[in-house]
């Protein structure tokens, strides 16, 4: 042991400053998985935060009644804080404004609420004063604006008289609420509710209870908790968890794709150590032949080179942990106000100890593979350095490789979270692997087998170069080859989640929704948006209609049919508390057995009518149909696909809508997946042009105002002209979704780019390394009347084609990986810039022949003996 | 093998595989020598001398026929074993010096010893220095290179080298030495000094050597000398 640590000290000496350099990619490897770990926490905080901010609470309780007294005292014993509402529409007389009329939707509150995020309001001390009770009142901002009202004045609800205290801007909790009333926002204390009498005589009044938990409570938790409590209460449940779901997957995938760069960030630097190894190891073949020579066991002249090698990764392992937590605690300053957010960094050592850890381990099995023919070194060599290495098939590198495998495995489902993602990982980056080793084999088989006899020497020379013995063929196509394709991937599939990010919160987004606008003012409202300079982005009529059977099978009788079984439950109260997680489980059997909720069934649905798709929606089976001749028997619609699914219905299936007492029959034409997040106007059934034109409709349109001065302008002039019109400016609500969404595209935008660096220090570094396996031959070329000029050509053709053929099948690979990783991992069409692949092949072959041309230049400029001395 | 004998040879055959077909470089040879004695193998270049020596000292495996090295048969022992047996027995001088790089001289010269975990453990009582790194010195005092102790191989000359080689060759006191052209890369007085060192430390440490050669009076300086053409044993004259 004695003997292998100081042979280990005394062989690295002349190489620690190229051991430092082969630890680079180890190094960047380790920081990047580092500064994921930590950098996630850091973030996965920073974005829940936010999305509290979204709910204002860590969990709420909706029902169609108060909750039982035996409920509220078990609610008390979980939450630190509790706070109430009512709501219900109702009418709010203007008495400044000739005592006018508007619905609005009353929320009667109670406590501190919210207890997360911005409760906006001018004058800013509103809502201290709502929460000291009398009869004050916190209207919406636009709605006191269309009655020119202010704060101060007096509205009316019921038979009580309210006192203005604010204009409401922003309350948490709201966007989907918004979405679903239509109606403008007043707010009033809960004592003051009674007074008004509205309460009782009013059959859609709404509940809802806030909890505040204790730091350590898992809000999904208490939940399931609650839910087994209330069951069969008939309430729902909203948390931070279902408010982050529905704003998408893109907040899921950040975790898939943190997975995935940590994964590549690795894989990279295990890349770029094998192949350091690779060359160091044949460089040291004579030095074992040497110690073999003079006694040594193979275990003994392996240990030598394993215990450098375990070295280098704890050294790639200490400094990568340390860049990886300096990156992320200098960042901020160093970035400063370019951080779209303020996030209180802290160190999270669990995930510095993971990626050490991961990263030791990784780093040393993928150097062990070309350490391993170290063992099979003849003694012979130091004889005759041509003697040939024995070829036959070694039992422990078939078993390293099988470690290397399982630990590649184990890695990626730790990484990804996923067993299938992470087996997924590995067989592609084995797929990769297997594909470049071929194509190396193919690439020296080939350039023998059509060798350019006729060619200039310099060619010939860099073409022989690529399958002599000692050749670098499969070396530089195996690391530039996966290095390109990891990059890559990770590159395109950062521009795949910006899209769906920039598709989602992007900055040319509606931000103000205008209602109830009537068809003989539709023409109206337009030019006087656009002469505002907010012209209407989108706009729709709407229909409202119920369904009045489905396949021939009327409502009622569905619903008697379900009102028989003792397991149907209150569905609206499900759908409050549920959205997004799935529907069945209460409700009525539709025709094809299912059970359908009730409340799908006696819902009114605010459809449309147009001749294309919008923006916001994806055909997902089916035609579309934008028009059908008047009078057409039965209606090609289209569905929103959750509803197609909750009814049991399929593709030609008939269903029979009831529009304000007119019967239409129509069948599924075509399913569509709709983003609903996007807070624009969109539809369950939209029906073609040609059929509803005539029915009694309103039109709702969504404008984009510049900023808040723009946004008022906008409204006072419209609300003018247009008394009957409602505008809601979702500005506020946006910020919040957009300050989520831009965390998320930064993080991305960050790791990417870091992980780039890291492998094109892969690259450069097989590169680099790779001219040592050249020097003797070069020196040899020089001494016998080589010009720099030819060597460097000779140099170019070798690098030039090796650079390309590893750039092409990488980029191929990646447009493939990039397909499956977003298909698989994302559950999201692939972005396929055709661009970025073509800039990869120029820029990793433009990398390759520069870095090898600039590595050879030392070789080529100085004289022969010199050289020899200092590289052997 | 005689209680004498140190190196026994028999039937010795090697042959390779080639995309040709079968390839015999050495066929058949015996010889027998014995402690202190000396033998220079010779023969044009491809006749087999740096085989046959390769297979003597236990770096290759024959095909056909055994050697017995310090009384020990090597031929069916796994090359970990013959490692141990050189370790043990056997030193070597190379044409092209080999000595390791990124090793100083003393250091080179200590590696046979340090391989057996010798050097550090024997203290000299009272001082920093071990008994190993005190012969380690002592013999590159005697190769002329006592001052030279903490330089590279880079530092050196090639004769230098040579020298160095062959201090380590003598340092874990071998009861043969096996040289390959050990003057081959060296100039007329530089290779003078060399033989004059070998067959001085030979004789001095009672050491059996074989030398492979092409220089006919570094090869009469031998007691006996093996001529190889072909793989085959054309003479063997005793001088």
């Amino acid at each position: 042991m004695n003997f292998i640590l100081k042979m280990a000290w005394r062989d690295s000496r002349a190489s620690r400053r190229r051991l430092v350099l082969f630890s680079f990619s180890v190094v960047l490897g380790i920081a990047a998985l580092v500064a994921i770990g930590s950098l996630g926490s850091n973030l996965e905080r920073a974005i829940d935060d936010q999305a509290k901010g979204l709910l204002g609470a860590d969990l709420i309780i909706t029902g169609r009644s108060p909750l039982s007294e035996a409920g509220r005292e078990h609610v008390a014993t979980v939450a630190t804080e509790i706070a109430a509402e009512v709501s219900f529409t109702s009418m709010m007389a203007f008495p400044t404004a000739n005592n006018l009329t508007r619905l609005v939707n009353v929320r009667a509150v109670e406590g501190n609420f919210p207890f997360y995020g911005d409760f906006v309001t001018a004058p800013a001390d509103a809502p201290a004063r709502l929460r000291a009770g009398g009869d004050v009142a916190i209207v919406e901002e636009t709605l006191l604006r269309q009655f020119d009202a202010k704060v101060g004045d007096t509205v009316k609800l019921g038979t009580s008289a309210f006192t203005v205290v604010g204009a409401l801007q922003k309350l948490p909790g709201e966007s989907s609420a918004l979405a679903a009333t239509m109606a403008p926002r007043a707010l009033i204390p809960r004592s003051a509710l009674a007074a008004t009498g509205l309460a009782e005589r009013n059959v859609l009044v709404r509940h809802r209870t806030m909890l505040r938990l204790p730091p350590e409570r898992i809000p999904v938790l208490v939940e399931a908790d609650l839910r087994q409590f209330f069951r069969g209460e008939g309430v729902g449940f909203d948390t931070v968890a279902e408010r982050k779901r529905n704003l998408g997957r893109v907040l899921d995938n950040i975790g898939n794709f943190l997975g995935l760069v940590g994964f590549v960030a690795l894989f990279l630097g295990a890349i770029g150590i094998a192949s350091a190894i690779h060359v160091y190891v044949r460089q040291k073949i004579t030095t074992v032949a040497v110690l073999r020579c003079l006694g040594a066991t193979a275990r003994q002249s392996f240990s030598v080179y394993l215990v450098q090698g375990v070295a280098l990764g704890i050294f790639g392992a200490v400094v990568g942990a340390a860049l990886g937590l300096a990156l992320q605690l200098v960042l901020p300053r160093l970035l400063g106000d370019l951080l779209p957010f303020d996030v209180q960094f802290f160190i999270a050592w669990p995930a510095v100890a993971r990626g050490m850890g991961a990263g030791l381990v990784i780093c040393v099995l993928f150097t062990l593979l070309p350490l391993l023919a170290v063992r099979r070194v003849s003694p012979l060599v130091a004889l005759r350095s041509a003697f040939a290495e024995r070829t036959a098939s070694d039992p422990w590198r078939i078993a390293i490789m099988g470690f290397i495998v399982v630990a590649v495995a184990g890695f990626s489902i730790w990484q990804t979270g996923k067993v299938r993602d992470g087996l997924g990982f590995t067989a592609v980056l084995g797929a990769g692997f297997g594909i470049l080793g071929a194509l190396a084999k193919l690439t020296a088989w080939s350039a023998r087998r059509w060798f350019p006899r006729r060619a200039p020497y310099v060619v010939r020379q860099g073409v022989a170069n690529l399958y002599r013995p000692n050749n670098r063929t499969v070396l530089l196509l195996l690391s530039l080859g996966l290095g390109t394709f990891l990059m890559l991937t990770l590159f395109l599939t950062r521009t795949t989640l910006l899209r769906e990010i920039e598709f989602t919160g992007g900055g040319g987004r509606p931000n103000l929704l205008l209602f109830d606008i009537q068809d003989d003012q539709l023409d109206g409202v337009r030019k006087t948006a656009e002469a505002e300079g907010a012209p209407v982005l989108v706009q729709a009529p709407i229909v409202t209609m119920k369904i009045a059977a489905v396949k021939g099978k009327k409502v009622e009788e569905i619903l008697r049919t379900a009102r028989e079984r003792p397991d149907a439950g209150d569905a609206q109260a499900r759908r409050d508390g549920e959205r997004g997680k799935g529907r069945k489980g209460a409700g009525e059997r539709g025709a094809s057995g299912d059970r359908v909720p009730g409340w799908l069934l006696r819902r009114e649905y605010r459809s449309s009518y147009r001749g294309t798709l919008e923006g916001t929606e994806r055909l997902v089976s089916g035609k579309f149909v934008g028009r059908v001749e008047p009078g057409e028997a039965v209606v090609p619609v289209s569905l929103e696909e959750s509803l197609c699914k909750d009814l049991g219905l399929q593709l030609g299936d008939e269903i029979e809508w009831d529009v304000q007492g007119v019967p239409i029959r129509s069948r599924v034409a075509s399913v569509r997946a709709v983003e609903w997040r996007r807070l624009e106007p969109n539809f369950y059934a939209v029906f073609p042009l040609g059929v509803l034109e005539s029915a009694p409709k309103f039109h709702v349109a969504a404008l984009r105002a510049t900023d808040a001065a723009h946004s008022a302008r906008v409204q006072r002039t419209l609300v003018a002209a247009f008394p009957n019109v409602t505008a809601i400016d979702l500005a506020l609500v946006m910020q919040t979704v957009d300050g989520i969404f831009s965390k998320v595209a930064f993080v991305i935008e960050f790791m990417a780019a870091f992980t780039v660096l890291t492998g094109v220090i892969v690259l450069v570094g097989a590169v680099a390394t790779g001219r040592f396996q050249r020097v003797r031959e070069t020196v040899l070329l020089r001494t016998l009347g080589a010009t720099r000029r030819q060597l460097w050509q000779i140099q170019l053709v070798e690098y030039a084609i090796l650079g390309v053929l590893a750039a092409v099948v990488g980029s191929v690979l990646a447009i493939a990986g990039n397909a499956l990783v977003a298909h698989f991992v994302f559950k999201i069409a692939p972005s396929a810039p055709v661009l970025l692949p073509f800039i990869a092949v120029v820029a990793v072959s433009a990398v390759t022949v520069l870095t090898g041309l600039l590595s050879s230049r030392g070789v080529a400029n100085h004289p022969p003996l010199e050289v020899l001395r200092q590289e052997t | 093998m005689t209680a004498q004998s140190m190196l026994k040879v028999q039937r010795l055959t090697k042959t390779y595989a080639t995309a040709a077909g079968p390839l015999t470089v050495l066929k058949e040879v015996d010889f027998d020598l014995g402690r202190g004695a000396s033998l220079a193998i010779v023969g044009p270049s491809g006749s087999g001398k740096t085989t046959l020596l390769g297979l003597c000292a236990g770096l290759d495996q024959p095909s056909g026929g055994t050697v017995e090295l310090a009384g020990e048969s090597i031929g069916e022992l796994s090359e970990d074993a013959r490692a141990l047996v050189r370790n043990a027995h056997v030193g070597f001088v190379f044409q092209n010096f080999q000595l390791i790089p990124t090793l100083t001289a003393l250091e080179n010269v200590l590696v046979p010893v340090e391989l057996r975990g010798d050097a550090s453990t024997k203290l000299r009582a009272g001082g920093g220095m071990s008994v190993a790194e005190e012969e380690a010195r002592g013999l590159l005092t005697r190769v002329g290179l006592g001052e030279r102790c903490d330089h590279y191989p880079v530092q050196l000359s090639g004769g230098e080298q040579q020298r160095v080689a062959l201090a380590r060759a003598f340092m874990n006191r071998p009861k043969i030495l096996f040289c390959d052209e050990p003057t081959g890369n060296l100039d007329g007085d530089t290779a003078h000094a060399m033989v004059e060192l070998i067959f001085g430390l030979n004789h001095e440490k009672q050491t059996t050597l074989v030398l492979v050669t092409h220089d006919p009076d570094l090869a009469k300086r031998c007691q006996r000398i093996l001529r190889l053409k072909g793989g085959a044993v054309i003479g063997d004259e005793r001088i």
